[in-house]
């Protein structure tokens, strides 16, 4: 199906089951540990092995000489995989560094050995018995350091009007750079594949987001057909973008299965992962606005720099800035540098996340200086256009109402605007808030829907369900088009065999994945008008029946014996090029600040969301709260410490890279605006899955500058950054 | 058996190992400049190394209950309990989220305590009674817990989750109990059923999608109807 004109009325609108809060239908399964991940698949294949992955020792190099001996000779060791003994590789295209490395070493702990053995304890013993020396080579690990040398990127600049000129003309202007660290996913799952060869063909049960790239670049790597490769992963246990791409386990897992001659399953140790695999970039992005002494905004620049691996790409951490306020006159731009730190790549909300955590700290600052209440002063600079192509307008754009009715329900007029004035015993108290952007990003999305004799609607696609509710929204579009009760729906993801979705990531899944569902369907009830004769256009599909003129069938009947299958897909026209699609949100915070440690804590929290039609209220909630923690995470804790000597990673496991926990949150409140976009897709709907964490980080450091008075540009706001300025205990 | 001579060659090998894993972390402070190779082990080069070490593994018989049911295993003695229940008895409920006591996925219950499973060793449970998510309940019959976490929606991709509400499980046990925490205002009164103790206490359970406002909601409404 070509969606290339905007929707009108279709079945979902009814909405009977669509837009309804309903509990995940994979829940039963999640609660009581009856959902299988990847490293758990027993039942096919009993007889599997045991990987155990080795990283390099070094960030840049080579392996001078690699002495297997001792190791082989280990008790249970069956196989040890190393790029000598490999075969010839090649790289799929989303991979910036080899996934087994060797002799060239490319980062630190990239892969180069999988040991393989009878059990998990005798491979990690035998590990520990491989022997190799390394000639290191000097490398480039800090991005300061190497910003002087960081170039344009292919993107360009986005320049709209005379920036220059303006900002030198404006009566009040703002100059400030920040800084956001390299963050981790640190999903709960680590990252697991079992390989399994049955002659020349491959199926893994992995973890991934991505089934189809995983496909393409496994099959590449493996130099083999992709018609022999098969990737299953019906349940993923979180990605947040770091499985998106083919990774060292299912890589080293095909590899060591084919070498020990049977099924051989892998999980990245976790201390070994976040070097291992990708990470969040840090940026360092200046920005500058001007504006007349009204607050309107004459002139905004954000440039970031961001490092990468030879083949990696930037940090976009500008792109909001080109969309989310009013200017005449815009200089936007990232540039990168090349570092040798592990690969960067998406981590929720790439780009956007870091940029608007710079970017409304510096719209703070700037209503500051003008004296301006920094709702009032994002309202002042709202747009309904894009701001570089007046002709384009936004398909919704409700950021100016997210904003008032966040600041309404937030109790935001009682916010002093005086820093450090607010006491609560021992505590700072002080308000913060942050505008949300993310943009809405369409892609193609296939499906198929089988109807059986006895009225069951079955969905297969190899859509991805990474916590995000996948299994459930697709359901209830199927029961809504089909005219059935959730209980008629079965769903089954993430498998290969299945047509190609749009998989999860950059928040496109729900809508996307849905609409591929919802076209799959309207050739499912073709196909069932077609088999009564009547047309499809009369025929209505309500509690499990087809209603069509006088007539009235079950679904059961009408399916036959032999049952009733369609496939099809959404495939978008040019509507995101006439319009700009995008998600709009508020954050709200209140934070205290221990007058006397420093210490932070966030006392409450509420976003408001306007992302087009909500599909799962109650899921798209979980979205959104745990997109706000990720931001208190990135704003208070989160931050990759870099060995710059050695080039690494240094708090490389979940004891040293901080995450929220429990008591660092408080009760979360989430609004979500009555919208539809017909402009989006046939489902109205849009993602809003990131949208939830970009801002919020700005919005937490904003309530700790209005607590204490103390701005600090570079995240995360560890109490060392505030204690020697907070104001005098008394 | 394994005879008392293995157990001495073992203790070498662990030892050897524990000194081999000290080199790897500390291999990559060395400045490269004034490397020319950098080892990634502390063994010496093969003219002086000692004879290989021996790494037979030493398996030795453990029984224990696990969700009411007795277990007789003879596990390699390196096994923790999570692998034991996860790649020996095939419960894979209970998680493998770091392996190093960092996450609290693995979470169980133990004779009545909540561990973490990765941060103990099977052969250590001679007799023991142990809970795991699949023994609170079962999709058609649901915990308490488990229904109250669907209900409230306290999970998202769900690794944490039995990890979670064994937790909860055992966690509210413990304040019945009277177990003080570091929020317990008064130590000499029974700690109270709120949602600070709860966060405090649930603090061991890392959530990365972060239900936490939800897994807090959800314990709450199952503490309120067991009150």
């Amino acid at each position: 199906m070509k969606f290339d004109i905007p929707a009108t009325t279709n079945p979902i609108d009814r909405l009977t089951v669509v837009g309804k809060p309903t509990d995940r239908i994979d829940g039963p399964l999640k609660t009581t540990g009856t959902a299988t991940y990847a490293y758990e698949w027993h039942d096919v294949a009993p007889n599997a092995a045991y990987g155990w992955v080795i990283g390099s020792a070094i960030a840049k190099g080579r392996i001078a000489s690699l002495d297997l001996e001792a190791a082989k000779a280990a008790p249970g060791v069956i196989a040890i995989v190393t790029a000598d003994n490999a075969g010839p590789l090649g790289k799929g295209e989303r991979n910036a560094a080899t996934l087994l490395g060797g002799p060239e070493i490319e980062h630190y702990q990239q892969a180069v050995a999988l040991v393989v053995a009878e059990t998990f304890e005798q491979a990690r013993a035998a590990a520990s018995l491989v022997r190799i020396d390394y000639a290191p080579a000097q490398g480039a690990y800090d991005l300061a350091a190497a910003k002087g040398s960081a170039e344009k990127t292919k993107a360009g600049d986005s320049v709209v009007g005379d920036f220059t000129g303006a900002f030198a003309a404006a009566p009040v202007t703002l100059d400030q750079t920040y800084g956001t660290p390299d963050e981790s996913h640190a999903m709960m799952e680590p990252h697991a594949t079992l390989a399994v060869w049955e002659g020349d063909r491959l199926t893994v049960w992995t973890s991934n987001q991505m089934i189809d790239w995983t496909v393409t670049d496994l099959s590449e790597t493996l130099k083999m057909p992709k018609e022999k490769v098969r990737v299953i992963s019906p349940f993923i246990g979180g990605g947040f973008g770091g499985k998106l791409f083919l990774r060292a386990d299912a890589l080293l897992a095909a590899l060591g299965a084919r070498a020990a001659g049977r099924p051989v399953k892998v999980g990245l140790q976790r201390p070994l992962m976040i070097n291992n695999t990708t990470h969040r970039p840090a940026t360092i992005q200046r920005i500058r606005i001007g504006a007349t002494r009204d607050g309107t905004i004459t002139a905004i620049a954000h440039e970031s720099w961001s490092g990468n691996l030879p083949g990696g790409a930037e940090e976009t951490a500008t792109d909001q800035t080109r969309l989310l306020y009013a200017g005449p006159n815009r200089l936007i731009g990232n540039r990168i540098a090349t570092l040798d730190l592990p690969e960067g790549n998406a981590l929720r909300a790439p780009g956007e996340a870091p940029g608007m955590m710079a970017l409304e700290i510096a719209m703070d600052e700037m209503a500051e200086k003008l004296g301006l209440d920094p709702v009032e002063f994002r309202i002042r600079n709202d747009t309904q256009t894009d701001p570089a192509d007046p002709d384009r307008p936004f398909s919704q754009r409700q950021l100016v109402q997210c904003l008032r009715i966040g600041a309404e329900r937030f109790g935001w007029s009682k916010r002093n605007p005086q820093p450090g004035q607010v006491r609560d015993g021992r505590w700072l108290v002080g308000l913060g808030m942050a505008a949300a952007f993310r943009n809405n990003l369409l892609t193609k999305s296939a499906a198929r829907v089988r109807l059986d004799r006895n009225g069951m609607v079955t969905v297969e696609t190899d859509m991805t369900d990474i916590g995000t509710g996948s299994y459930t929204i697709i359901a209830q579009t199927a029961a809504e088009m089909m005219g059935v009760g959730l209980d008629k729906v079965a769903v089954r993801l993430g498998d290969s065999s299945f047509p190609v979705s749009a998989g999860s990531g950059g928040q496109w899944g729900a809508n996307n994945s849905t609409a591929g569902v919802y076209a799959a369907c309207v050739k499912l009830r073709e196909a069932v008008a077609q088999r009564l004769g009547v047309n499809s256009a009369d025929a209505r599909f309500a509690d499990g029946q087809v209603v069509a003129g006088n007539r009235r069938v079950p679904l059961a009947e009408a399916a036959g014996a032999d049952g009733l299958s369609a496939e099809d897909g959404i495939e978008y026209g040019d509507l995101d090029k006439k319009y700009q699609q995008s998600t709009f949100g508020a954050h709200y915070v209140e934070a205290a600040v221990d007058s006397a440690t420093g210490e932070i804590r966030v006392r409450r929290m509420l976003a408001v969301c306007a992302a087009g039609r909500i599909l799962n209220p109650k899921s798209a909630r979980s979205q959104v709260i745990g997109a706000m923690t990720m931001g208190v995470g990135a704003a208070l804790m989160e931050e990759l410490a870099i060995d710059k000597r050695a080039g690494f990673f240094v708090n490389h496991d979940l004891a040293g890279y901080e995450v929220p926990v429990h008591a660092d949150i408080p009760h979360q409140e989430v609004i979500f605006l009555d919208e539809t976009d017909p402009i989006s897709s046939p489902m109205k709907a849009k993602g809003v899955g990131e949208l939830g964490l970009c801002g919020v980080g700005a919005a937490v450091a904003n309530a700790v500058h209005n607590a204490t008075g103390v701005r600090v540009r570079e995240y995360p706001i560890t109490l060392d950054k505030i204690l020697d300025r907070l104001p005098a205990v008394g | 058996m394994p005879q008392s001579g293995d157990l001495d060659m073992t203790r070498r090998g662990l030892l050897l190992g524990t000194a081999a894993t000290a080199a790897l972390t500390a291999a990559p402070f060395r400045a490269p400049a004034r490397a020319a190779t950098v080892g990634e082990t502390a063994m010496p080069p093969p003219a002086t190394r000692p004879a290989t070490p021996v790494l037979t593994p030493v398996l030795s018989k453990v029984a224990f209950t696990v969700n009411g049911q007795r277990h007789d295993l003879e596990l390699d003695t390196r096994t923790t309990l999570l692998d034991a229940l996860r790649e020996h008895l095939h419960l894979t409920g209970t998680k493998k989220g770091c392996d190093h006591g960092q996450c609290g996925a693995c979470t169980v219950i133990v004779d009545g305590q909540r561990i973490n499973a990765c941060l103990t060793l099977a052969v250590m449970h001679e007799g023991g009674s142990v809970t795991t998510i699949e023994g609170l309940g079962t999709p058609a019959k649901l915990h308490p817990m488990q229904a109250a976490f669907v209900a409230h929606d306290g999970y998202q991709c769900g690794y944490c989750t039995p990890g979670q509400i064994c937790s909860a499980v055992a966690m509210l046990d413990e304040i019945k109990a009277g177990v003080p925490s570091h929020v317990t205002a008064d130590l000499t009164a029974r700690p109270q059923a709120t949602v600070d103790e709860y966060r405090e206490r649930m603090s061991g359970n890392i959530c990365r999608c972060g239900a936490y406002s939800n897994i807090v909601d959800a314990i709450s409404d199952v503490a309120r109807r067991e009150a």
